[in-house]
């Protein structure tokens, strides 16, 4: 027998003794980062940026693949006793000598994870992880020319390829209210002393918004750098507009934080297939934050519309696509992103 | 009280009321809304102090079952054999009362915790989660103490209320109980799969047989675990260790088995008919699980070795809240019964139990066994 039978073998054995909980139930208690363990990560230290923004220092699971330096990482924090998942970008670079990550937060009015992250979060807190994820990366050949279009911690994915890879000709336009409120400031500061960027920083308290059309005034050749943009909602609507006005949208990467949110109606009431439970939902809310409210497992990625993680079975009724209002009805092997939906009418869905 | 031909036996209870006067449709609602007003209070409340308790539990008991398991590899020796058996016969107890039966109610599903969910969670117990979720959370707790409706098991192979028609096989019940209370879990198995109901026509054999292959894998797993790879896990104490698994499961079973039947059994918990059931509002809901619940007096350590269903009548008021909160309710819920001039039934252990007995004694025999007539 191979030593791997031999261990399936072995640990078959283990589970008719634990059951009906499976070996890891016993060794999840005192060994939960171990190979073959469910992903998780311990909180090792917890250093302020700003006023309201933390990076949090986490030292990942054995079966932890790495990250490509702009991807997020999906975690799943407990807050006020309930499991929050979100997604934030890893700020720490790929080569890190041990083997930790660093994620940024900034803290948003009403953040129930971001607010605990950046204030609350305490070291030694096991945390649960997911395999880092996300398109917003610099490609396998480096472009010679980059911008880095950021505002707020939209600069977090971009600190991590700032981090991660010594570029030839880089230029940043960041924006950011006030100087006390750029995160990474020093870092950056760091990186323009050391020659390897061009900064363009702008307070917009004082300095106005970005206008993205006089984007030529701050950097003259913008049109010829292959561009990655990370921040608010309007900044990202208005570089896609610009660049595509341009003729050159293929040059632009955008990532988005949060899903644009366009359309709301009426709610409805919402079942869950599993359980069975039974909850009033208004236009508004996406499925998957009311089924979570209700205590239901759903499943859960980007929450932003774009991993299809969350994608469940409609059984009944309709449901309304946040972002553009679309209606869809319930037929069979229809899924709904519960993420960007909301119930458009009384609705089931399969869990 | 609403004058439903059905409601005879709420008419009795009413008649032990502190006040005299009855309470009206309005009073009803009252009560109903003051219960709704703590469950509300504890929703909100519910926090990391929650999670960190049922977690603590989750580690101590899976810690006392390790332990006790690991001890009984040497139960040759008796005092190993008596602490390991007892550290066994806990850990079972912890594990079916205060996490298992709870976190199937979904009590901790507010989590949002996969590990600790009501549809993930498979108990210690013989009868899979799902055949049992059906039989309690659903048909118990929503007919509580309805006759005819309510299968929790004590109602079909016992008469325990007068009102249940007496027929001769009840002359055995004296016998047969202490018998259900032994293999308690056995008992439940075979019930929970409802074969007399696919042997009446109500489902299919088809859909009974499908889930007793469901119950056998489940307690087949159960039955080698303890009584085939321990043993032999054991070596030279391979006997010494069986014997060791039959009494932590015999003492989990006959403790269950008391614990449950002091919930709705002892004197002062009264069974309705199923007209009751017609158009009951939020209140005469709460009313008939008041009615038909008993709790048990006792400290913090009886109250988590009981599943805190020492807080039956919390229990069955608020079935999905956290188990630790209801100590803390449960004042308060005594002084809401006591505004609305409620009784609240309540007694240690051994009054409740010898009152459970009593019953079982004496309405093995026909007649009233001293209660009134119902008409």
């Amino acid at each position: 027998m191979t030593s791997t039978a031999l261990r399936s073998r072995a640990w078959q054995l283990l589970e008719m003794v634990t059951t009906p909980l499976l070996p890891s139930d016993y060794l999840d208690l005192f060994s939960p980062l171990r190979a073959g363990a469910d992903l998780r990560g311990r909180i090792e230290a917890v250093h302020a940026e700003t006023p309201d923004a933390a990076t949090i220092v986490i030292r990942p699971g054995k079966g932890w693949r790495g990250h490509v330096a702009g991807q997020y990482v999906r975690i799943g924090v407990d807050v006020d006793g309930v499991r929050l998942w979100r997604a934030y970008s890893v700020t720490s670079p790929t080569n890190r000598q041990d083997g930790r990550i660093t994620i940024t937060v900034k803290a948003i009015p009403d953040g129930k994870v971001s607010n605990h992250l950046v204030r609350h979060a305490k070291p030694g807190t096991v945390i649960q992880l997911d395999q880092a994820t996300g398109e917003f990366v610099l490609p396998k050949t480096k472009p010679a020319k980059v911008l880095y279009l950021t505002a707020g911690s939209g600069i977090t994915p971009v600190m991590g390829m700032l981090r991660d890879a010594q570029l030839e000709d880089v230029v940043m336009v960041h924006s950011a209210p006030r100087k006390q409120d750029v995160i990474f400031r020093n870092d950056l500061h760091d990186l323009v002393a050391d020659k390897s960027l061009r900064l363009v920083e702008l307070h917009t308290d004082t300095d106005g918004m970005l206008d993205v059309a006089r984007l030529h005034e701050l950097v003259p050749d913008w049109a010829e750098r292959e561009t990655w943009a990370c921040g608010p909602t309007g900044m990202l609507d208005a570089a896609e507009a610009h660049w595509a006005a341009n003729g050159i949208a293929e040059r632009l990467h955008t990532e988005r934080f949060r899903p644009t949110i366009v359309v709301a109606g009426d709610g409805g009431e919402v079942t869950f297939g599993t359980t069975g439970k039974t909850v009033d939902a208004d236009g508004a809310t996406p499925l998957l934050d009311v089924g979570e409210a209700a205590g239901v497992l759903m499943p859960s990625g980007c929450r932003m519309g774009i991993c299809f993680g969350c994608s469940t079975p409609l059984k009944a009724g309709a449901v309304r696509d946040l972002r553009t209002g679309e209606i869809t009805e319930a037929e069979p092997g229809v899924l709904v992103q519960t993420c960007v939906s909301a119930a458009a009418g009384p609705c089931e869905l399969e869990r | 009280m609403p004058a439903a031909a059905g409601a005879v036996e709420i008419d009795l209870w009413e008649q032990r009321m502190t006040t005299t006067e009855r309470l009206t449709e309005c009073d009803i609602d009252d009560f109903g809304r003051e219960l709704d007003r703590i469950r509300d209070e504890v929703t909100a409340a519910r926090g990391e102090n929650d999670a960190r308790y049922i977690r603590r539990v989750i580690a101590v008991q899976r810690g006392l079952e390790a332990g006790g398991r690991a001890l009984l590899f040497v139960s040759v020796l008796p005092p190993a054999w008596l602490v390991g058996t007892a550290a066994l016969a806990t850990a079972k107890i912890l594990e079916n009362m205060e996490i298992g039966h709870n976190v199937l109610h979904g009590q901790w599903d507010w989590m949002c915790d996969p590990k600790i969910h009501s549809t993930t969670w498979e108990w210690d117990f013989a009868t899979p989660a799902k055949a049992w979720q059906h039989s309690h959370n659903f048909v118990h707790h929503t007919y509580t103490n309805v006759l005819g409706k309510d299968r929790d098991i004590g109602y079909s192979a016992l008469r325990i209320h007068p009102e249940q028609p007496w027929h001769p096989v009840y002359l055995a019940q004296p016998f047969y109980n202490v018998a259900l209370a032994m293999f308690f879990e056995w008992g439940i198995t075979i019930y929970d799969v409802e074969l007399e109901r696919a042997w009446r026509g109500e489902k299919s054999w088809r859909e009974a047989l499908t889930e007793l292959r469901g119950v056998l894998g489940k307690a087949g797993r159960q039955v080698i675990k303890d009584y085939v790879a321990f043993p032999l896990l054991s070596g030279p104490s391979f006997l010494t260790t069986l014997l060791a698994n039959l009494t932590a499961n015999t003492i989990r079973n006959v403790w269950t088995h008391t614990i449950i039947f002091c919930g709705h059994f002892p004197d002062g918990t009264v069974v309705f008919t199923e007209d009751q059931l017609d158009g009951e509002s939020r209140g005469e809901w709460y009313l008939r699980q008041l009615a038909g619940s008993a709790n048990i007096d006792g400290g913090a350590l009886f109250h988590l070795m009981t599943g805190n269903l020492s807080h039956q009548i919390e229990h069955h008021l608020f079935p999905d809240l956290p188990s630790n909160r209801y100590a803390e309710i449960a004042p308060r819920v005594r002084a809401l019964c006591e505004r609305f001039g409620l009784p609240y039934a309540t007694g240690p252990l051994l009054q409740q139990t010898a009152s459970v007995w009593k019953r079982v004694l004496r309405l093995a025999l026909p007649g009233q066994g001293g209660h009134q007539a119902a008409q």
